[in-house]
């Protein structure tokens, strides 16, 4: 028997709980897996490798990758902006960083095409030194790092804030040089937090679809990217490929996913010290 | 100073290149034509259809995933039990499927070629390609929301007050109502801000279960999409430009909640 | 108030954490009106005791009863036992007022008093414990003194039939704690509720309670009334634990049970030698080092004995215990 609790609606908020995210969640995605499971394995394997496959998986992961490095980057140095200097319209930049996060991503998508085509307002200038974006691999790029922006920036910048200033100026009274003190002080104060948010963005960049599908063509073995790959397969009725490919999807999330909370964990426990 | 200004420029130069300029971007876009083509774009019918599915959708998944992240939250934070951590993360699972797979799974269950596919036919029950599969992927994809925000806040703020309330004789629904809830009430906002920009905007999942039915299973995402292939770009760029006021007001709201929680 | 005050009898207690005995086999009577210390150190379970008894734990075996009822069939809402928390659990969106009016507020409709009467009684009950003009403030902007009275203030709103104070003092500086403490003590004595606290300041313990029940490793070691437990320690672990005490072999010697001579005067004593002599304070405070033995010894005398003697480090000195004490191990 359990013991008694003092506060009352642990069964009822657990129950309830439980019982949602089974009906929400679990339930949804298990028939995920129980559709592949109608697949024999050489036919699942077929699927998931046939060449155009192939090459959406390499765009994909390519242009994540690409996409979250770019922004742990230039994250890191916008969070540290925004902790450290003071200037005109800092709150407001600093509010904005989540748009990302809050438009949705057909209007992204849009806008983004609209600035980056050969006559838009971007496109433009890189037109004459021959750099396309839209319509190529890079506007894949382009549209993820609009989308993953936010995650370094927003994980990095709580520990930037909490580091102790005093910190540094012991590195510096130790005759430390300001860059020897960011590579040496600072950056292995931030790494796990740096680490987390460029998973993060790698994470929401690799299943990203809404902004990505009006930039980058959709041309098939050029710029088709997985979930617009498993789209098309769904238009063609071919739900046993879409499910292959979604399953194997689900699988790099769920992976992607234990490495983010491991991450946060040793985050958790850096700070904690 | 040379180092301060020149930080400050290359951030402030990457966050326009894709932040600033493609905000700027939808407005412009939106208004090539005048101000008259713009507002002739929200007379069409099927952008009003668009707006009223888009709101009834959030109207639906916003208070359901409300009341689960408080269950949720006062379930994990209030007590301990085996397995709560497996629980936490769990929770957050949608957070790392993609939009398309979340609309996936629910064609795999309720599509016309699932198990209860013939079943939903034979009774006249449409799910995907109709309100109620845009309902559901929603749900999906805001199903953390509200909880992400509250688990932490509740653990923080621990049980002593909610057994010093049941010890001055409160029952439970005293207790959450007049000691738990007024301490978490500005997170409770924060979650249920997020969790209706995401149910109101939210493209890739209500994409695969829409069916794309102009003027019946489109959502406003789904309709600026719909615009922008018929290279109608006026109205694909005025309704995405009702979308981005959204996203403004939901980013001006989280900042004031923000500094409402962190004076 | 309207309730009689109740006594409380715990049967047989064992409560554990994990593989950790919090309370192990702990019986105990308080009688009505009595005002009661649990005195411990760390981990001793005096806490846990006090929880079991508000209802905030349960036991794993054992009864506990009020007024003869048993306490597992009255739930918390219903024991009618005002809790003082240790960081005192204040509502801290609501305020003082507040506060001290939510028990009477939260009682069903039938048996709640009209708003008005609520925020009298609530008024008078801060009164009581002398805040008044901070009705309006909330417990972020109130002194830890005034939050502790608060907390108390709250707790007597319910009319309780016993009161439980997790070390209501733990939390306060020095000169705060000490009027906190004899303000509560004239409480007590005004309302005669039945009233256990929680402690680790034998200090505390020994000034205003009734009773001391000392416990140890989730037993308890002595239950008496301050004096008896100072001056007849059943344990060497209350002896050590309350009061100073010296260890000399087996034996247990009180810093001021021990005399000093400069000078043999025909009664067996033992020879030491003054390693330190403290005059500042109340009293005069000596180390010597035993001859022989060469164990430390610290003994307490008046200062006017002191003067007296006029002993310096590194003079002989001649030592004699008034009171030993032996305990078997």
């Amino acid at each position: 028997m359990r013991k008694k609790e003092v506060l009352p609606g642990f069964g009822l908020s657990l129950g309830y709980t439980i019982f949602y995210l089974s009906l929400i969640v679990l339930l949804p995605l298990s028939a995920a897996f129980f559709k592949a499971g109608e697949l024999t394995w050489p036919r699942f394997l077929a699927a998931v490798t046939s060449p155009r496959v192939l090459a959406s998986f390499r765009l994909s992961f390519g242009a994540a990758l690409g996409a979250a490095l770019l922004n742990a980057v230039f994250g890191l140095l916008v969070a540290w902006v925004l902790v450290r200097y003071r200037f005109f319209g800092k709150r407001l930049v600093d509010a904005l960083v989540d748009l990302p996060f809050a438009l949705p991503t057909s209007v992204a998508g849009i806008a983004l095409t609209a600035v980056y085509a050969r006559n838009g307002w971007i496109g433009r200038l890189l037109e004459p030194h021959g750099i396309k974006v839209a319509f190529t691999p890079l506007g894949v790029m382009v549209a993820l790092t609009f989308i993953g922006l936010p995650f370094v920036v927003r994980t990095v910048q709580p520990i930037l804030e909490d580091l102790d200033a005093d910190f540094e100026r012991a590195a510096a009274t130790l005759g430390a040089s300001r860059w020897q003190t960011f590579v040496r002080v600072i950056f292995p104060e931030i790494a796990p937090a740096l680490l987390t948010g460029f998973a993060l963005a790698f994470a929401r960049g690799l299943g990203e679809y809404g902004s990505v599908v009006f930039i980058s063509g959709n041309m098939p073995m050029r710029t088709e990217i997985i979930p617009l790959l498993i789209i098309t397969k769904l238009e063609q009725y071919d739900y046993r490929g879409a499910t292959a490919i979604a399953v194997a999807m689900l699988a790099a999330s769920l992976a992607l996913l234990l490495l983010i909370n491991t991450l946060q964990r040793w985050t958790a426990a850096r700070s904690a010290a | 100073m040379i180092r301060r200004l020149f930080l400050i420029g290359a951030a402030l130069a990457f966050l326009v290149l894709f932040l600033f300029v493609p905000l700027a971007a939808i407005f412009a876009e939106a208004f090539r034509r005048g101000a008259g083509a713009y507002f002739a774009s929200f007379r069409d019918p099927d952008a009003l259809s668009a707006i009223r599915l888009t709101l009834l959708a959030a109207a639906i998944a916003v208070p359901l995933n409300l009341v689960f992240g408080v269950a949720a939250a006062w379930a994990i934070a209030k007590f301990d039990f085996a397995g709560k951590s497996l629980l936490t993360s769990l929770i957050d699972l949608p957070f790392a499927v993609s939009p398309v797979v979340s609309g996936l799974i629910y064609v795999l269950l309720f599509g016309a070629q699932s198990w209860l596919g013939p079943w939903l036919s034979a009774h006249h029950i449409k799910i995907i390609f109709a309100v109620p599969g845009i309902v559901l992927a929603t749900l999906f994809v805001t199903f953390p929301f509200v909880a992400r925000e509250l688990i932490p806040l509740m653990q923080s703020q621990g049980r002593d007050e909610e057994i010093a309330a049941v010890s001055l004789g409160a029952s439970g629904w005293q207790t959450f109502l007049r000691v738990t809830l007024p301490n978490v009430k500005w997170g409770l906002l924060y979650g249920v801000i997020l969790c209706n920009a995401r149910a109101m905007g939210e493209f890739g999942a209500v994409s695969v279960v829409s069916g794309h039915i102009r003027g019946e299973t489109t959502t406003l995402p789904l309709h600026v999409e719909i615009l922008y292939n018929e290279y109608n770009f006026v109205a694909a760029f005025a309704v995405a430009s009702l979308l981005a006021l959204l996203a403004l007001v939901t980013l001006g709201l989280k900042s004031f909640v923000e500094w409402r929680m962190n004076p | 108030m309207e309730n009689e005050p109740m006594s409380i009898e715990v049967a047989r207690v064992s409560k554990k954490f994990g593989a950790f005995p919090a309370l192990d086999d702990v019986s105990l009577k308080l009688e009505t009106g009595e005002l009661v210390a649990l005195l411990g150190p760390s981990g001793s379970g005096k806490t846990t005791l006090l929880r079991l008894i508000g209802g905030l734990e349960q036991q794993e075996s054992g009864r506990i009863f009020f007024d003869g009822a048993d306490a597992a069939n009255i739930s918390i809402r219903e024991r009618q036992a005002g809790f003082v928390f240790q960081h005192y659990a204040l509502f801290r969106h609501m305020s003082v007022l507040k506060n001290v009016a939510f028990g009477l507020s939260v009682r069903p409709r039938a048996k709640r008093p009209p708003r008005a009467e609520i925020e009298r009684r609530a008024r008078e009950l801060l009164k009581l414990v002398q805040l008044e003009g901070v009705e309006r403030r909330l417990p972020a902007q109130l002194s830890g003194g005034q939050r502790q009275r608060v907390a108390l203030a709250r707790a007597l709103a319910i009319e309780p039939r016993v009161l439980l104070l997790d070390e209501p003092f733990g939390a306060l500086d020095a000169k705060v704690r000490k009027e906190l403490r004899r303000w509560l003590r004239k409480l007590h004595d005004t309302l005669r509720i039945t009233t256990v606290f929680v402690t680790h300041d034998q200090e505390e313990a020994l000034e205003i309670a009734d009773r001391v029940v000392v416990m140890n490793q989730g037993r308890i070691e002595q239950i008496g009334a301050p004096r008896e437990v100072y001056d007849h320690p059943a344990s060497a672990f209350v002896c050590r634990f309350i009061g100073n005490v010296n260890e000399v072999g087996a034996a247990f010697i009180r810093p001021h049970d021990v005399e000093i001579t400069s000078r043999r005067n025909g009664a067996p004593s033992l020879d030491a030698v003054v390693e330190f002599v403290n005059t500042a304070g109340a009293v005069a405070k000596m180390d010597l080092r035993l001859e022989g033995s060469g164990e430390l010894l610290e003994a307490e005398l008046p200062r006017s004995r002191e003067a007296e003697l006029a002993l310096k480090p590194g003079d002989r000195a001649f030592v004699k215990f008034r009171d030993v004490r032996t305990f078997p191990s």
